[in-house]
């Protein structure tokens, strides 16, 4: 095989996500050419789906690892809590920051041991951590939020949310984030220890891998990227909800699998799941943008997530 | 005298109140290729695994060149030289043959990142000691494509890297076509001559005396038997021996010991 016939193949679920991107974009700028030729529509794109880009792309080492984690939502409310609560009191920012990642990994660590050292399905166990995690913010906050001002001016703000040449600072950060995670998931031991526990866990503890360390991983992935989600998403915003995260929930895990990561583990694409964001975060955009009411937007979610996932069933067949 | 390469002592492996493995002692020489027969149930998949530190034994001790180990896992197993090709491949079938070939070794360089050409140039090279010559397959197919024997010839290539010391191979012949079994037991042959241990586990007594230099019979939990070619001559004799035992109660187990 040609390396270039190599490239395409081992990439074909990406290149597939990919191409329904673009031929989405190219029905939405038919629609409305005027709208779709502006900076302004990608710059409000690109100011919100970087928070996006720390939730899908743990979870594509979660499921490539055949688990799923269910309580990201609530992680990352918990986490953004923390830097919320480092930053009301007064405190340097970036102490905040460092709260706010040391919590979502403390979580992620915890949700993970609880999984695999109880042998728990993770659907079941991480959906039910996810409602006590959000309880306990329900509980400590009754619904109030917290108003981080002091945030605007701040040096965090300008670096992790200001602007560079028209373009959100966040975009950039999103996009080295997701570079660095596809190199880890394409050319790590990591990665491919996610792959060999996802594809078949008895044969790769025969191996000698780390099976239930390597499950812990995936969970402590997903709690840190929660966390930078939290984090940047309370920047943006200047403040705190106690349902922080809660919207992310549906369109991520839309996201993962439109993006081409199969629910059956051993494989997955990062780069895929952050092309399936990217086409999620545009469907609300384009189906405004192109002139009909928001009423149609979640019809239009529904419809291309399945017309996605019949394109990769198709293009990626399964071994067994 | 040379110390035996691996020697397992008194080792028991109890699950629940079943004894699986009740003191087994067995010795594995350099260069020796010892055939493990016993039928269904004998202990022969759990002897197995705790040789390659995937099962842990319930008491017993584990002998590496004379030296005894302790917290025996997989890791350390393959560490010490003893590489399994298990019943079932222990394949990854989404991955490519190299990914499987290097599976839990991979070829990493500082901070754990992959050397991947340099897993592609000895995959190829084990590949073809391995014998496959068609020209479809490459370091990059995925083994999920892959038919039956070619299967065994990644999970064989894997074990032939790192000149491993012991080869464990379990029911290799299995579900295999005639050319398919003569290959692994020239893969035998050659592994003999190269100085290797083989402990060849089979269920077919006549695939395993045609390899064998030395048979080890299994039953229910204890040795049996062990006798070199030399006291066996032909495969009928070890069936004969095999058929008398079959038909006998379980060998001085003490009462409430099985369920």
């Amino acid at each position: 095989m040609s390396p270039l016939r190599h490239l395409l193949d081992v990439n074909r679920a990406p290149l597939g996500t990919l191409a329904v991107f673009v031929v989405m974009m190219a029905v939405f700028f038919f629609a409305d050419p005027r709208v779709f030729s502006q900076w302004t529509i990608y710059r409000s794109v690109l100011t919100t789906l970087p928070v996006a880009l720390f939730l899908v792309v743990p979870l594509v080492f979660v499921v490539t690892a055949g688990e799923i984690d269910l309580s990201f939502p609530a992680t990352m409310g918990f986490a953004a809590w923390s830097f919320a609560l480092v930053v009301h009191a007064g405190l340097s920012p970036w102490l905040a920051v460092a709260a706010g990642l040391v919590t979502g990994t403390l979580l992620g660590f915890a949700i993970g041991s609880l999984v695999v050292r109880f042998n728990l399905s993770s659907l079941v166990a991480t959906l039910g951590m996810g409602f006590v995690l959000r309880g306990v913010i329900q509980i400590a906050n009754e619904g109030m939020p917290i108003a981080l001002t002091s945030l605007g001016e701040s040096g965090l703000r300008r670096i992790a949310a200001g602007f560079v040449l028209d373009v959100p600072a966040q975009a950039l950060w999103g996009l080295g984030f997701v570079i660095l995670a596809a190199l880890l998931y394409n050319r790590h031991r990591f990665g491919i220890h996610v792959k060999f526990v996802g594809d078949n866990a008895d044969s790769a503890r025969e191996m000698g891998i780390d099976v239930d360390g390597v499950r812990i991983a995936t969970f402590v992935l997903v709690g840190l990227g929660a966390a930078l989600a939290g984090i940047l998403s309370t920047l943006i915003n200047y403040t705190w909800w106690p349902t922080a995260g809660e919207g992310y929930f549906l369109p991520v895990l839309a996201s993962v699998f439109v993006g081409g990561t199969p629910t059956w583990g051993g494989v997955g694409t990062v780069a895929g799941g952050a092309t399936g964001a990217l086409i999620v975060a545009f469907i609300e955009t384009g189906v405004v943008g192109a002139g009909l009411s928001g009423f149609y937007v979640q019809f239009f979610d529904g419809v291309v997530i399945i017309l996605a996932l019949i394109g990769h069933r198709w293009n990626q067949p399964r071994y067994r | 005298m040379a110390k035996p390469l691996v020697e397992l002592r008194g080792i028991i492996k109890a699950f629940g109140r079943v004894r699986a493995l009740d003191g087994v002692d067995l010795a594995i020489e350099c260069g020796e290729v010892v055939g493990l027969v016993g039928d269904n149930g004998a202990g022969k998949s759990t002897l197995i695994k705790i040789l390659a530190g995937v099962l842990p034994p319930s008491a017993g001790e584990i002998l590496v060149r004379g030296q005894s180990v302790s917290a025996w896992d997989a890791a350390r197993a393959r560490a010490a030289g003893i590489e399994t090709v298990f019943q079932d491949r222990a394949l990854a079938v989404q991955q490519s043959v190299m990914h499987n070939i290097f599976m839990g070794r991979e070829l990493a360089g500082r901070f754990g990142w992959l050397k991947l050409s340099e897993e592609r140039r000895e995959a190829e090279r084990l590949m073809r000691e391995v014998g496959f010559t068609s020209k479809d397959l490459s370091p990059r197919s995925i083994v999920g494509r892959l038919s039956g024997g070619e299967r065994q010839g990644v999970s064989i290539a894997r074990a032939l890297y790192n000149r491993a010391a012991l080869i464990v191979l379990d029911e290799p012949t299995a579900a295999l076509s005639l050319i398919e079994t003569a290959k692994v037991f020239g893969f035998v042959r050659q592994a003999r001559s190269a100085g290797r241990s083989v402990l060849f586990v089979g269920h077919n007594i006549h695939h395993v005396h045609a390899i064998a230099d030395r048979f080890v019979v299994l039953d229910r939990g204890r040795i049996a038997l062990s006798a070199s070619r030399g006291e066996l001559p032909s495969a009928e004799a070890l069936i004969t021996f095999m058929e008398r035992i079959a038909g006998r109660p379980a060998v001085a187990a003490p009462a409430g010991d099985r369920v």
